[in-house]
């Protein structure tokens, strides 16, 4: 691997790490098998990149698309909570709608931001090339989130998130709203995703409708992933193992790709995940020498 | 202060699976009544206090805690009003959070959550004082899980949960039924503490005829969603336990005559 690819991967990884904090929130902490991460990605390189284009600052642009996810996030636990509908099927629905959203959004299937001021430009005045100064511009960014992010579910309303996704029938006992819960749990995970759809679409130059093809099956995969390399007890070794997990699973699609031998193409990806996100799930299962016993995710 | 009147519950009504668990509960409990609640296997009793919790809403029939009438409330907002501990003891508690953390939990019980740490050094050393008093050894286990407690001390620290906060009525599901015989008086004792220092008004379920009568001042009997049995003070210190079995015979064998049923 060249090292403009590992550094590339790097890149990805770390912006998939928010995708990947999102998927834990929604998976881990509210139980709540969320799949409209598909939807509110792509609506997140959308809703930014549309903004961008007719010369809104992009850091506002970037703001807006982290609040469109928050919706998204919204309407999908709703659906749950006050239609009971299936949690997973809730999430579909919205995936499939955010489809048609992203479409009237941008006006088109894609948006070219190439030549357009980003939140990553100041990075060009820097005396490193962009594929150096992005991941570490991004690794900042998501070491941020990550303590942002344990500092919240360790706060009192933090704590009453994670209750209710353990065992809802003792938080409300304990007064906690867990529909209200849930609602902003979901509104905080898409909106980490809709964060992370936006810098996408800025570092790549474009936002794509189909860029959410596979998104929620990628965070996956860096969640279990990260669980299965390292021990979760804490809410601070949780959200790294997410980060971990991520860069992990950037670094071995680049591996597989790149190595001549094995003769996989850049279509073969999803293929690849599936059987990644597999053996993610399995292996723990097995008796390992160099693991704990791991059981119920994450508490601190 | 517990005011139920005429509460009704029929699960799947209008199915083939349906279940009236309640047929029109009347019961009103004054403030520092301790009521100890019998009857057999689906009765409905662990459905009368998940009515009067808020887990669940009559189909009709008002509810009143203190005057105030609380029928629509959901359970998050009776959580002011009402503790409880549940027959199981993974029920009142989450496994995979630590004690200091259910802890936390049960003491922002009707109060504001907000964004500070949830256990600050403060109520830290508050918890560990409160728990010790139960004798335990947990005071030095407050970061452990709950998961790796035994049942008698979850129970124990959900009892502990149940009073962190004040609150004016406690319920009590079969509570010490998951428990060996020690453990349970220990249990027992505790709640009889509980209840003793802060005057609560009391339901407690048990399928144990001696604890019905020896624990709290009153007994209620229910059967087939109803209340069949009221005693209470002077007219409960006169019963036995063989007086209970027997009326529990007689309710049995006397279902088809609905007016035998009356029996207090
Ligand atoms: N969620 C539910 N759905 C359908 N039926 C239910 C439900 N909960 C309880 N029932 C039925 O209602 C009746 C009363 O149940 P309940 O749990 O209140 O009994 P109980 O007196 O607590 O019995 P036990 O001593 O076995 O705990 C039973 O016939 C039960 O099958
Ligand atoms: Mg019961």
């Amino acid at each position: 691997m060249s090292q403009i690819a590992f550094l590339g991967a790097i890149e990805v990884g770390f912006l998939f790490a928010l995708v990947a904090l999102g998927v834990f929130l929604s998976f881990r902490i509210l139980q709540f098998p969320d799949l409209t991460v598909d939807g509110s990605f792509p609506l997140g390189a959308a809703v930014c990149a549309s903004m961008i284009v007719v010369g809104i600052d992009p850091y506002i642009a970037t703001f807006a698309a982290a609040i469109a996810g928050a919706g998204a996030g919204v309407v999908t636990a709703w659906l749950n909570v006050r239609l009971k509908i299936l949690h997973l099927l809730a999430s579909i629905l919205t995936m499939i709608a955010l489809y048609s959203v992203n479409l009237r959004i941008m006006g088109r299937p894609n948006v070219a931001l190439l030549g357009e001021t980003t939140v990553f430009s100041p990075l060009e005045s820097l005396d490193m090339p962009m594929y150096v100064s992005l991941p570490i511009a991004l690794a900042v960014l998501v070491l941020v989130m990550k303590l942002a992010l344990d500092w919240f579910l360790n706060s009192e309303i933090g704590l009453a998130m994670r209750a209710t996704g353990v065992n809802p029938r003792m938080a409300r006992a304990q007064g906690i709203h867990t529909d209200r819960y849930i609602i902003g749990g979901m509104a905080l995970s898409n909106a980490l995703v809709a964060l992370a759809g936006a810098l996408f679409a800025q570092s790549q130059g474009a936002a794509d409708v189909t860029l959410g093809v596979g998104v929620i099956v990628v965070g996956l995969a860096a969640v279990i992933g990260g669980e299965a390399v390292m021990n979760t007890r804490t809410i601070f070794r949780a959200t790294i193992a997410c980060v971990i997990g991520s860069i992990m699973y950037r670094l071995a699609v680049a591996g597989a790709l790149n190595s001549e031998m094995i003769g996989l193409k850049a279509q073969d990806l999803n293929l690849i995940t599936a059987v990644l996100v597999t053996l993610a799930m399995v292996i723990p299962g097995m008796r390992m020498p160099f693991r704990r016993k791991r059981k119920g995710g994450a508490s601190s | 202060m517990i005011e139920a009147r005429q509460i009704a519950v029929t699960f799947n009504a209008g199915t083939p699976m349906e279940t009236p668990a309640m047929r029109g509960i009347d019961l009103t409990i004054p403030k520092g009544d301790f009521v100890t609640v019998i009857g057999s296997n689906g009765a409905g009793k662990s459905t009368f206090l998940n009515a009067l919790a808020g887990e669940l809403r009559p189909d009709s029939g008002t509810i009143m805690i203190d005057d105030q009438d609380v029928t629509n409330w959901p359970t998050a907002k009776r959580a002011g009003l009402v503790a409880r501990v549940f027959q199981d003891p993974l029920g009142g508690s989450c496994a995979n959070l630590t004690i200091e953390e259910n802890l936390a939990l049960a003491h922002a019980r009707g109060k504001r959550r907000g964004f500070g740490l949830s256990v600050s050094a403060s109520v830290r050393e508050e918890f560990r004082e409160r728990i010790s008093r139960l004798n335990l050894g947990l005071e030095n286990r407050l970061g452990d899980r709950m998961e790796l407690l035994s049942g008698g001390q979850r129970q124990a620290v959900s009892l502990l949960m149940a009073a962190l906060q004040p609150m004016k009525i406690l319920l009590l599901d079969e509570h010490t039924a998951a428990l060996d015989p020690k453990t349970a008086a220990f249990v027992l004792e505790l709640t009889r503490e509980i209840v003793s220092e802060r005057n609560l008004t009391t339901l407690m379920v048990t399928h144990s005829m001696r604890q019905a009568l020896d624990i709290g001042n009153r007994t209620v009997m229910l059967h087939e969603g109803r209340v069949v049995l009221d005693v209470r003070d002077e007219d409960r210190r006169g019963l036995k336990v063989e007086d209970l079995l027997h009326m529990f015979e007689k309710v049995r064998g006397s279902e088809i005559d609905d007016d035998a049923l009356l029996l207090s």
